[in-house]
């Protein structure tokens, strides 16, 4: 068993803005089994910032209790990190985002992790619109735990052990939807070319970004009675459209037909061209994104893609119209403006 | 209400039309890469960069690792098998090899693959109970072979075990070609040359010594089965420059004067020293001139430093010693005082290149450069030379006098002749005389046997896995970032005083060890069963150099376009699978890879696993 990566790269990585490679992005080498969804997810998100040139110590990565709770070990190794307790990261965040609102925030949770114990917080992290980008590594199980049905887990599915599960799975972007989410989208860890560009908007959005991504449990929930294994998932996703963020500043290369796409302009100046986008779906329109979500659940396929945007969003910052500069910036001046001050505040509420 | 579970129309999410994937192109492509087929032995064995380009052959990874379970005795096996010469080619390789290793495509510097080499000969234990029996029986067919340079020692060997009757001609005292006469012996100790030759002529080989073939008619007069021509290009080159004729005393031919130094009947030379040209002859000649009383020893080169022949590491040896090296001089001319050389005169000039990159070489118009000299040493080249050979014989010369051969076989025109090392093509090394040698003895051997010597048989082949457990493999698969060890030498002031002692100490066991330890082990290879494939990316998230891709096949240069990382090292192959499920292939490139095994260990299904492939070139007496 190899506990560490070679140290040689690609001696021809591409750069990036900043002059770092793909390799600046990494973590550690992955304790989760070969073959978890969950790794692929992690290259996707190193894939994703290196591509975005962010600045890794502007980035903070923090999460719950779960296999996909522990892999930001395996990403973004310059960046900051909070491993939390189980379903409580999005409390740890919201304190983080007052404190410090340049930074990006990266939430990682599991099924288990958000659906179940931590459903209460994720409610409360989604209708406040917290500037967040919160990913769930969505397995329809524990696999730390060894393999227990989850709260997504589709009724009828069963894990390698277990038995078909009794009750219908709760839809994370749905329900994500109904709370107020301003950005809804579902991808699968199998399939990179349409989870990189989600992460990069998901990035570039202001307000909280829901990115529920199917990534099969190899170990315990891989199995052909499953509901998220690999050849299931192959077989029933279907996507919106096709997504294609462009970077700020960056040339738009690819060339599409009049009128067959559209044109999200992100909050960063960055740009999301959707196109060949299913016709039952405006993903500017809540009401029809949860009716394409439910025509698809009962039509048994799993809905994969950019479900809905909210392009005039506001996040926490605005609604409490805090600080421009971060609160842990703020010092003694700022925060006591002294005797004559109190008193004119004194004075105005007499 | 449950989801539907019936699996009757896989994968039909991913039809080429569905819009989530960029696939559409698919239709419009022409040409696809085909499959790799793993079974043709070549393609692995190109994947094993050293072994590729060694000409011999051997298979370095196999003994490197050897060497790092400090099994040198097995290592100096391996390598006694492939190249017949393990202590001396330790020493004096060419190594074509280490410009190939992968190590120097992800870092600075190559596995010291030739001088691991030295470690295993000198750290071996006994080796004669090993070495192949000699049959008492002969089996009636006699063949001469003239010289006995490595290229007829290894003919000799390789015939010896399947009873021939061998008879070796040489006009030296002793066996050993040029690496007796031309190899210093602070490069090459005379025991180890001496050890290793009597490996071969001390078993059932017949050689006389002191012997000038004159005449190959009388040879093929007595009726051999088969001759093996291995007389070398003994002909040192000359400059016929004016002043020649007065200087003449002080002037000697490179390897003529190397020769008369080895065999003890030149044992000083003038205190003031220019030596004539930059392959690594003038290198040795040099160093020898240093170590027999030469003081302002020079070597004075016509080209820039940079396209000198000799190898950067014979400069740098030359250069240690405190010798300089003048480039981009010209010799005019023989400058001779009351009839006695006192220097000679160079022009200085400088290169220019046409747009072919073709080189010319331009006086600078500045003043000749004149530069003492007590002797001058040319050692400008050498050539064939066979005034021995009859034209009448059926063996065919071209127009540069050289004989017409068979590249593949070694035979030449006339079919009872073979030529081997430097008489076949000109002035190379010893490693690819020992290849010719191997190569001749096949055709030898077929054409004894009334077969065509044009039916090789196949090379040895074969590939097991490394697996030894769920993550653990048989090799060592950690990859080490240790730079290249230097070699330790001898004090300087003590080697240039005695011309015998070898300046090189070689690596003690320990400094072997952590260099083997650098080798990346290209002879494990991945071998991939798309049948097992499930598609879940984990070798491609895992690999550290990014080698694996899974994309749709396409026409090969446009296919390079699209992979993880630039694919640009088109000496490197693609190994490209049968298509998967996803309609989509398995590329990986296998420029980086670094054999490190993680592909296999992440993969949940085993559809990666690391085989050892191992391939042994053809020697004579193998069934085709
Ligand atoms: C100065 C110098 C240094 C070198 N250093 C290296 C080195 O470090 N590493 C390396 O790999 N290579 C080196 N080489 C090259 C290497 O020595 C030769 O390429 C190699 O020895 C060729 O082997 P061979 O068997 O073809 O012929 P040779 O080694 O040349 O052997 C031919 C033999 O045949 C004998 N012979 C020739 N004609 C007749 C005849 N008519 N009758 C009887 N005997 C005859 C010769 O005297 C000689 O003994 C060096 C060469 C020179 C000149
Ligand atoms: C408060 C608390 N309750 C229960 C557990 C036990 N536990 C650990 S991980 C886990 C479920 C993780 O599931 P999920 O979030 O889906 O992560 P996965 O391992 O599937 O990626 C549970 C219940 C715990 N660690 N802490
Ligand atoms: S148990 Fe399942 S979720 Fe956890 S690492 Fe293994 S495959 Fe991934
Ligand atoms: S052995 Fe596998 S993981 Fe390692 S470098 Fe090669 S392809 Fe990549
Ligand atoms: S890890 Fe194995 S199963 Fe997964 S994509 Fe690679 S080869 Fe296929
Ligand atoms: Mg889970």
């Amino acid at each position: 068993m190899s506990y560490q990566l070679p140290k040689f790269r690609h001696p021809d990585l591409p750069v990036n803005d900043l002059g770092y490679t793909k390799a600046d992005y990494e973590g550690a080498i992955s304790t989760l089994c070969a073959g978890c969804g969950h790794d692929s997810i992690s290259g996707a998100i190193v894939r994703s910032c290196h591509e975005l040139s962010i600045e890794p110590h502007k980035i903070a990565k923090l999460s719950g209790i779960g296999c996909s709770s522990k892999s930001p070990t395996y990403f973004l190794g310059q960046s900051h990190g909070f491993n939390s307790v189980h379903g409580r990261m999005p409390s740890v965040v919201t304190g983080a985002a007052l404190a410090n609102r340049d930074l990006l925030y990266l939430g990682v949770s599991g099924d288990g992790d958000t659906a179940s114990i931590g459903m209460g917080q994720f409610a409360h992290a989604v209708r406040r619109n917290l500037n967040m980008v919160y990913i769930v590594m969505n397995n329809g199980c524990y696999g730390l735990t060894k393999g227990q049905d989850s709260a997504t887990a589709d009724e009828g599915s069963a894990s390698k052990k277990g038995d078909p599960s009794l009750w219908g799975a709760i839809d994370l972007c749905a329900t994500a939807l109904q709370m107020g989410a301003t950005f809804v989208a579902r991808s699968f860890s199998g399939d990179k070319e349409q989870l990189v560009p989600l992460i990069k908007a998901a990035i570039s959005h202001r307000g909280f970004a829901l990115l529920d991504v199917v990534s099969p449990c190899v170990t315990f929930n891989n199995n052909p009675e499953s509901t998220k294994s690999y050849e299931f998932v192959r077989e029933h996703a279907e996507a919106t459209g096709t997504v294609d963020f462009v970077p700020l500043r960056k040339e738009i290369t690819t060339d599409y037909k009049p009128g067959t796409a559209q044109e999200v302009t992100m909050h960063d100046g960055s740009s999301l061209h959707l196109y060949k986008v299913d016709e039952s779906l405006n993903p500017f329109d809540r009401r029809s994104a949860l009716n394409t979500i439910e025509d698809h659940r009962e039509a048994g396929s799993i809905l994969t893609g950019l479900i809905y945007i909210d392009e005039d969003s506001r996040d926490l910052h605005d609604l409490m119209e805090t600080s421009q500069r971060p609160l842990n910036e703020l010092d003694e001046s700022d925060l006591c403006p002294g005797n004559k001050m109190l008193q004119n505040i004194n004075a105005s509420l007499r | 209400m449950g989801l539907d579970l019936c699996h009757t129309n896989r994968f039909a999410a991913l039809d080429l039309s569905a819009p989530n994937n960029n696939r559409n192109s698919v239709l419009l492509r022409v040409a696809e890469v085909n499959p790799t087929d793993i079974e043709n032995p070549e393609y692995f064995h190109k994947v094993v960069d050293c072994q590729y380009a060694c000409p011999a052959h051997t298979p370095v990874p196999e003994y490197i690792r050897l060497i790092a379970a400090q099994r040198y005795t097995d290592a100096y096996m391996i390598n006694w098998r492939s190249n017949v010469f393990p202590g001396i080619l330790g020493r004096t390789c060419d190594r074509p090899c280490e410009p190939a290793c992968r190590r120097v495509r992800v870092e600075e510097e190559p596995v010291a693959i030739c001088r691991l080499k030295r470690v295993a000969a000198d750290n071996k234990g006994a080796i004669e109970d090993r070495l192949p029996d000699i049959p008492t029986q002969k089996n009636g067919k006699r063949i001469a072979l003239i010289g006995a340079g490595p290229a007829s020692l290894t003919v000799a060997r390789d015939l010896a075990p399947l009873g021939y009757i061998i008879d070796i001609f040489d006009n030296q005292f002793a066996g050993g070609g040029m690496m007796r006469s031309q190899i210093p012996a602070f490069r090459l100790p005379i025991k180890v040359l001496d050890e290793e030759v009597s490996y071969i002529l001390q078993r059932g080989v017949n050689a006389t010594f002191d012997v000038e073939v004159d005449s190959l008619k009388s040879v093929l007069d007595k009726n051999y089965d088969a001759v093996f021509v291995g007389t070398g290009a003994p002909r040192g080159k000359g400059l016929n420059l004016p002043g020649l004729e007065d200087a003449m005393d002080n002037v000697h031919l490179g390897i003529d004067w190397l020769s008369s130094v080895a065999f003890e009947h030149t044992e000083s030379i003038g205190k003031r020293v220019l030596v004539l040209g930059g392959g690594n002859t003038a290198m040795d000649c040099c160093r020898t001139s240093k170590r027999l009383g030469g003081e302002d020893v020079r070597v004075v080169v016509r080209s820039p430093f940079e396209d000198m022949k000799a190898s950067p590491w014979e400069k740098e040896d030359a250069m240690h010693e405190g010798i300089p090296i003048y480039n981009n001089h010209v010799p005019k001319e023989f400058v001779v005082e009351d009839g006695k050389l006192v220097g000679m005169h160079f022009e200085k000039v400088e290169a220019q290149y046409d747009e072919d990159g073709k080189r010319s070489l331009v006086p600078t118009g500045e003043d000749l450069v004149f530069m003492e000299a007590d002797d001058v040493l040319m050692a400008i080249g050498q050539e064939n030379a066979f005034p021995w050979i009859e034209r009448d014989l059926g063996i065919e010369f071209d127009k540069w006098d050289m004989p017409v051969i068979n590249e593949v076989t070694f035979q030449s025109t006339n079919e009872k002749v073979f030529f081997g090392g430097d008489a076949a093509f000109g002035p190379e090394n010893i490693i690819t005389a020992v290849a010719h040698g191997h190569q001749a003895a096949v055709s030898i051997d077929l054409f004894c046997n009334g077969e065509d010597v044009t039916q090789r048989p196949a090379p040895g082949v074969t590939l097991s896995s490394q697996k030894m457990g769920v993550h653990e493999w048989s090799y060592d698969n950690a990859i080490e970032t240790d730079q290249r060890y230097v070699v330790p030498l001898a004090p300087l002031e003590e080697s240039l005083s005695d011309r015998k002692m070898e300046v090189e100490l070689g690596f003690d066991p320990a400094t072997g060890y952590k260099e083997a330890e650098r080798c990346l082990n290209c002879d494990v290879q991945t071998v991939f069963e798309e049948t097992r494939c499930i598609e879940c990316d984990a070798c491609v998230d895992i690999c550290p150099t990014d080698c694996i891709t899974f994309t749709e096949n396409g026409e090969e240069e446009e296919l390079r376009t699209r992979l993880a990382a630039p694919a640009g090292n088109l000496a490197q192959d693609l190994y490209v699978s049968e298509t998967l499920p996803t309609k989509r292939v398995m590329v990986k490139d296998e420029n980086v890879c670094l054999h490190c095994g993680l592909c296999a260990e992440r993969c949940p299904t085993t559809a990666w696993d690391m085989q050892k492939f191992l391939y042994n070139v053809t020697q004579a007496g193998q069934p085709v």
